[in-house]
């Protein structure tokens, strides 16, 4: 693809999809159905981090690991 | 350029919004809703889902409060959090309906478009159908670069991506429309 034509299709997007109005604004005061949404569902209390994928993956290695190699077991245990 | 007690009055709205302040998170509302809504259209182009959008946004904000850094600005927080919740809306459309339907969306906006007669009427339908069949992620960093023409840093940090990453995007939402538009029959 050319520079020319790289242009022209930008030209085209901007033809196609008219800039907003930066002057746009809601149609409505939307504060009290943010008020509405956080009311039927609260936030969260801020607690210990969320677990993430890591820590799954690493409990599901160790499991592995555990069910492959049953003598280890006492080992782990020891350490806890 | 804002004075010393504007300073400390902001510090003091966004300390007591992390901590969970009602009325500090409806002065932010307040102060920001015209910007946030206006980010967010330019993205799903559609009024009706940008207030929705709206309300999402300041939810996820509400519900994050306590992650917020006092020492960071709000908006460009909020606007990352809002072009995610948009780009949720747009993946969620996609996987609904196949292809959006942009030209209605088109035909909603506030501004309608400013005909060029070098540019058939057709052409610019299909280029803008061609336009909602792309990956949502393409079509953020392509709307918001090339239509609205915003510096590639602020849709970088709306994105959570780097000012390259934007500019690859860019280029791969160039080259996929052109491939569409080229298997509609229109060399562009």
């Amino acid at each position: 693809m050319t520079r020319q034509e790289e242009d022209r299709i930008k030209q085209l997007l901007q033809q196609s999809l008219p800039p907003v109005d930066p002057a746009a604004e809601p149609s409505r005061d939307l504060w009290p159905a943010v008020l509405r949404r956080i009311d039927a569902e609260p936030a969260a209390v801020p607690g210990p981090a969320r677990q993430n994928w890591f820590d799954w993956a690493l409990l599901a290695g160790l499991v592995v690991f555990a069910v492959s190699f049953p003598a280890t077991i006492p080992v782990f245990l020891y350490y806890l | 350029m804002p004075q010393g007690s504007d300073i400390v009055r902001s510090e003091d709205l966004l300390n007591r919004f992390r901590l969970g302040d009602l009325n500090a998170f409806e002065s932010l509302f307040r102060e920001h809703q015209r910007s946030v809504y206006g980010w967010i259209l330019r993205i799903v182009r559609d009024p009706a889902a940008a207030e929705d959008l709206m309300v999402e946004t300041f939810w996820r904000i509400h519900r994050a409060h306590a992650r917020f850094e006092p020492a960071r600005s709000f908006e460009p927080w909020a606007r990352r959090i809002a072009t995610r919740a948009a780009l949720d809306w747009l993946r969620a459309r996609r996987t609904e309906s196949g292809s959006a339907d942009l030209d209605q969306d088109v035909a909603d906006l506030p501004s309608k478009p400013a005909p060029d007669p070098g540019i058939a009427a057709e052409i610019r339908l299909k280029a803008s159908q061609a336009f909602a069949r792309l990956p949502p992620g393409l079509r953020i960093a392509a709307v918001l670069s090339v239509v609205e023409e915003q510096p590639h840093k602020d849709v970088a940090a709306a994105l959570g991506i780097s000012v390259g990453a934007v500019k690859l995007r860019v280029f791969r939402a160039i080259r996929l429309l052109r491939k569409d538009l080229l298997g509609q029959g229109i060399t562009p």
